[in-house]
């Protein structure tokens, strides 16, 4: 690949696990180079002394390697041409389709200027009433799922992002088994959405630093659609962990000091930059919006792991699923689930009594809790535990299970039903207002 | 000036070969692909010279040259800030150009074509000294003070002012001529570098008068004074940012400065929204019109999120030498301390606990310390309150930020992930969190001369009624309902009366969401009353447990209630009448 006008060096002096070393002249930061054809970036410079990181590892790379620089970063060429295809971490197409043709442009760009972004205001309606009732997502959300590697959260992913009405839906997979990138795969041409899908691919059989481009690959695509298109652009990546697990690989390898965790100490700052891509646009520059759903899975529901604890403090908001034991369904969890966005839309969006009705089944579904623990530990149960066990239950069942598909005011009315079925007006603590419309009523 | 070249680069910091002599934490700007990249130095090793750039580094090549300023990092300080947008650099935001952020692109902080009504307050032949009031200057009606140039030395005579009229922030107002007999023209621009503090005060006394700010759990429970400190740590989605904003909104100040450091954009993007639309409920004018919003967030460049907070300080201490009290909010001061981490981990410093810098603990108490209340030597008093939020990692505070931040602040608004998860907002627990301003006299004194004498015994009561709550809390748990007596369910009611009428409180709701300090007094009075009632009688717990929740419901709907509306009046004699008050 190298041209006539560039240097070829070809004395590496160091070779680590992930990095090479040469000596170079005239090599900028973050510049891209080919040792022997395998892409790498550079990582250090100091005086001549270069250091690259070497994406599909430095396994038989030799010391006589020839290494050419390119003279630029890591960048994806974005049109019309990305939809419908499938990319690997370079951007480079692993469907048997021809290579796209467009304007190249270079991933991990700058920042919106927050004065430029739009407070979101538009929900997305996903039927399921664990998200939408309780957790309601908003376009330009930046939302993870917290989930342990047996739940199905890539299921949910993909019935969100097919409900959701996005004009493009780009899937980020990072450290994917080769089932799962299937599953996507077959369940999006299934459902005829293939045209609207584009996606970057690193399986568990490709390297694992590979995997530290494929969000700013999805995301530079995403920005192409959504800046200059004005499209509504939603980006699924999974998993996260397996990202971050990346970063500290190579954050080993250049022999940092690790934080908490042995992930490297600018952890939040590597997430937030992939995160905060997530935004809303005016229409004063003609809309369009970048939503992001994640997954990060968690080892044994352990959210105080640095991964899941600095993605917390980054995201609107997150999605836990579990196994309700009651009625052994997956529901989504409405203690530990949040979506810090969603009083932009509950009540304005939706109906006025959401913010209510959403809050008291919660509440109730709490003392349930309580009133389990009780049963547990071999107390007597009121007739008040009793009946929020029995709400519990039905609550469960009726709304927070995945399987559910609703619209928003369907879901209210249920609630209100549910909530008149087992207990009494001043139980709810419900504002009058509400009360004096819906009470009986449902 | 100073030269350097670039010989090294890793990630944000750089190394320089200079030729010359360069201060301690000084600006340079480094040349590439047309753009300057502003940088601060922050360690030297003879010739060689470590910056942090505020920018990436991306494409950055050994030989590219750069220049030093010979100053640190400062800012310009006017009128004209107010209702601003700056980032950690006090760069405008609002002028920058584009949808993205672009790289070495520097902007103004101050409006120079604007003209400002000058009034002299000083004349010819006075004797004044630095941060002396020298003319005024009205921005959104709040008296802007023109001062005497923050670094002059010693005295000086007013030589020369202008009368009243209109000028430009870089007009000539004031000639003074110093010690020296030097003439010093005197502009309504004033520079300081961020990272000193500001001492121009004749003394700082302990603070002493309430900052109401609408939120009942602070307000009533744990107060925090004009001109003191506190903080809020909590695992995320426990509602410290709802909290703080909640605050900014309805906090009795006259200038409030966001400091959003290294916190979500969306976040930045509701108070740009709201706060031209909100209104002050002092005042009743627009707040945005006090409101200084200094944005760094997560994706902007790490190293501006250090000097972001220094920033807003500065800002702080600049209207408080005009006698104003202002109102300083960190979100979040954790990633502040991150930031350093990152920039030491980078110097291969050795690290100290969770590698952080050993120096953590100096520089978070340093910074608070230059909060207070302070008597002018004119006389006049200001304030700087600063409120700043930590971000422990997985919510344990046992980490070097809350621990560090728990030796300085003075009080301490614990959120708690069990009553969050409950939805019992604000989560703050009511048992670990703190005010030492309750055990001050002067604050004493000061409640009783402007509310009443019995305000502070009345909320520490209270305090003592919510420990024993708790406690019986856990007793039923191990015993049961019927495994303690019917006494112990009235008086873990009474507690929960306490937590769900005073603590808990609706910020989206438009009446709840701010209580003025006149219908807190009824409300802690009203709960005091029920609390100290003991003549319930019930036959067993259950009627307990009907007759508390139809109680909690009809206080609620009371907080729901317009202030001294029929229906809150109402409620009132409803729940006295049930009570059998």
């Amino acid at each position: 690949m190298a041209t006539a006008f560039q240097k070829v060096y070809t004395q590496i002096s160091q070779i680590t696990k992930a990095t090479c070393s040469l000596k170079a002249k005239g090599v900028g930061y973050d510049e891209l180079a080919l040792i022997n054809g395998k892409l790498a970036q550079v990582v250090k410079i100091m005086g001549d002394d270069v250091t690259l990181q070497v994406f599909e590892g430095t396994g038989g790379i030799p010391t006589n390697a020839e290494v050419v620089f390119l003279g630029k970063a890591p960048s994806l060429k974005v049109s019309e041409q990305l939809a419908g295809r499938f990319f690997n971490a370079y951007g480079q197409p692993i469907d048997g389709g021809p290579e796209i043709e467009g304007r190249e442009v270079e991933i991990g760009g700058p920042s919106v200027n927050p004065v430029r972004r739009k407070q979101p205001s538009e929900l997305i309606a996903t039927g399921i009433a664990g998200i939408d009732l309780n957790n309601t997502l908003v376009s330009g959300q930046k939302i993870p799922f917290f989930a342990d590697p047996d739940q199905p959260f890539n299921e949910v992913m993909a019935l969100v992002a097919l409900r959701a009405k996005a004009d493009k839906i780009i899937l980020g997979g990072m450290g994917m088994t080769n089932d799962d990138y299937y599953f996507f795969r077959n369940t999006f041409s299934n459902a005829g959405a293939l045209d609207r899908i584009i996606a970057f691919m690193n399986t568990t059989e490709d390297p694992a630093v590979e995997r530290l481009l494929v969000p700013d690959m999805a995301l530079a695509a995403a920005e192409y659609f959504a800046v200059e298109k004005h499209e509504t652009v939603l980006v699924l990546l999974t998993d996260m962990t397996s990202y971050a697990d990346s970063l500290s690989i190579v954050s080993n390898r250049m022999d940092q000091i690790p934080s908490k965790d042995s992930m490297p100490g600018s952890l939040y700052s590597d997430l937030a930059k992939i995160y905060e891509k997530a935004v809303q646009f005016p229409e004063s520059v003609g809309g369009g919006s970048i939503t992001i759903i994640a997954v990060t899975t968690l080892s044994g529901g352990d959210i105080t792991h640095a991964v899941p604890d600095n993605t917390g403090y980054i995201t609107e908001g997150q999605l836990y699923l579990r196994r309700d034991t009651d009625t052994g369904k997956v529901i989504v969890d409405p203690f530990r689930s949040l979506s810090r966005l969603k009083q932009l839309v509950a009540g304005k969006k939706t109906r006025k009594d959401h913010a209510q009705v959403m809050n008291a089944a919660i509440r109730l579904y709490a003392d349930a809790a309580n009133a389990k623990t009780k049963l547990e530990n071999g107390f007597d149960l009121t007739d008040y535990d009793n009946r929020c066990l029995q709400f519990a239950h039905e609550y469960a069942e009726k709304l927070l299970a995945i399987d559910v598909n609703l619209n928003t005011e369907e879901m209210l009315d249920v609630t209100w039903s549910l909530l008149q079925k087992y207990f009494r007006l001043e139980e709810v603590n419900i504002k009058k207002e509400f009360t004096d419309i819906y009470w009986g009523k449902a | 000036m100073t030269k350097g070249t670039v010989s090294g680069v890793v990630s944000n910091m750089v190394t320089l070969r200079v030729d010359g002599p360069v201060l301690q934490g000084e600006i340079c700007y480094i040349h590439t692909g047309g753009v300057r990249l502003m940088a601060e130095v922050i360690k030297v090793l003879g010739q060689d010279v470590y910056v942090q750039v505020f920018e990436s580094t991306r494409g950055l090549k050994v030989g590219a040259e750069a220049e030093f300023t010979g100053h640190m990092l400062e800012i310009q300080l006017g009128p004209g800030m107010l209702s601003k947008n700056y980032d950690g650099l006090q760069n405008d935001l609002d002028e920058m150009e584009g949808v993205f952020l672009k790289r070495g692109q520097y902007t103004d902080p101050l409006d120079n074509d604007r003209l400002w009504v000058f009034k002299p307050l000083a004349k010819p032949g006075d004797v004044v000294q630095e941060s002396d009031w020298l003319g005024e200057v009205e921005e959104n009606h709040q008296p802007l003070k023109i001062m005497a140039p923050f670094q002059l030395k010693g005295k000086a005579t007013v030589k020369s002012i202008v009368p009243e009229g209109e000028y430009h922030v870089r007009d000539v107002v004031a000639v003074l001529t110093d010690e020296q007999g030097n003439d010093v023209n005197v502009t309504m621009v004033q520079h300081w570098p961020v990272k000193f503090a500001m001492t121009n005060y004749a003394e700082k006394p302990r603070p002493f008068k309430l900052l109401e700010t609408g939120v009942r759990t602070i307000d009533t429970f744990n107060p925090i004074v004009e001109g003191g400190t506190g903080f809020i740590p909590g695992p995320f989605g426990t509602g410290k940012t709802v909290l703080q904003h909640a605050i900014s909104k309805q906090a009795e100040a006259d200038i409030v400065i966001i400091a959003a450091c290294g916190e979500r954009a969306n976040e930045v993007v509701e108070i740009f929204s709201e706060f031209p639309e909100l209104v002050d409920p002092h005042t009743g004018r627009k707040l945005m019109e006090r409101t200084i919003i200094i944005a760094n967030t997560s994706n902007m460049p790490v190293a501006a999120r250090e000097a972001s907070v220094y920033t807003a300080m500065t800002m702080a201490e600049y209207y408080r030498s005009m006698g104003l009290r202002v109102l300083l909010m960190a979100d979040s001061t954790s990633r502040w301390a991150q930031a350093l981490r990152e920039m030491s981990n980078r110097m291969e410093e050795l690290p100290g606990p969770d590698a952080f810098p050993m120096d953590l603990g100096a520089l978070i108490s340093n910074f608070y310390g230059r909060a207070g209340y302070v008597i002018l030597r004119n006389g006049q008093t200001g304030s700087v309150t600063f409120l700043g939020t930590v971000s422990p990692a997985g919510g344990n505070l046992k980490e070097p930020v809350t621990e560090n931040t728990k030796k300085v602040a003075r009080c301490f608004y614990g959120l708690e992930q069990d009553r969050a998860d409950k939805k019992r907002y604000p989560a703050v627990n009511p048992i670990d969190s703190y005010s030492k301003y309750l055990e001050y006299p002067e604050f004493a004194q000061y409640m009783q001369e402007h509310i009443n004498a019995e305000w502070i015994p009345k909320v520490l009561r209270l305090k003592t009624r919510m420990q024993r709550g708790k406690e019986i809390a856990e007793q039923i748990n191990i015993l049961g309902d019927d495994g303690v007596p019917v006494e112990y369910h009235i008086t873990f009611w009474k507690s929960e009366v306490i937590d769900f009428v005073i603590l808990q409180q609706d910020a989206f709701d438009e009446v709840d969401s701010v209580t003025s300090l006149e219908r807190q007094e009824e409300i802690l009075n009203l709960v005091t009353d029920i609390c100290n009632k003991d003549d319930y009688h019930f036959e067993t717990f259950l009627d307990v447990t009907d007759f508390f929740k139809k109680l909690i419901n009809l206080c609620k709907q009371m907080n729901y209630s317009e202030y001294k509306s029929e229906a809150y009046y109402d409620y009132i004699r409803q729940v006295k009448e049930l009570v059998g008050m």
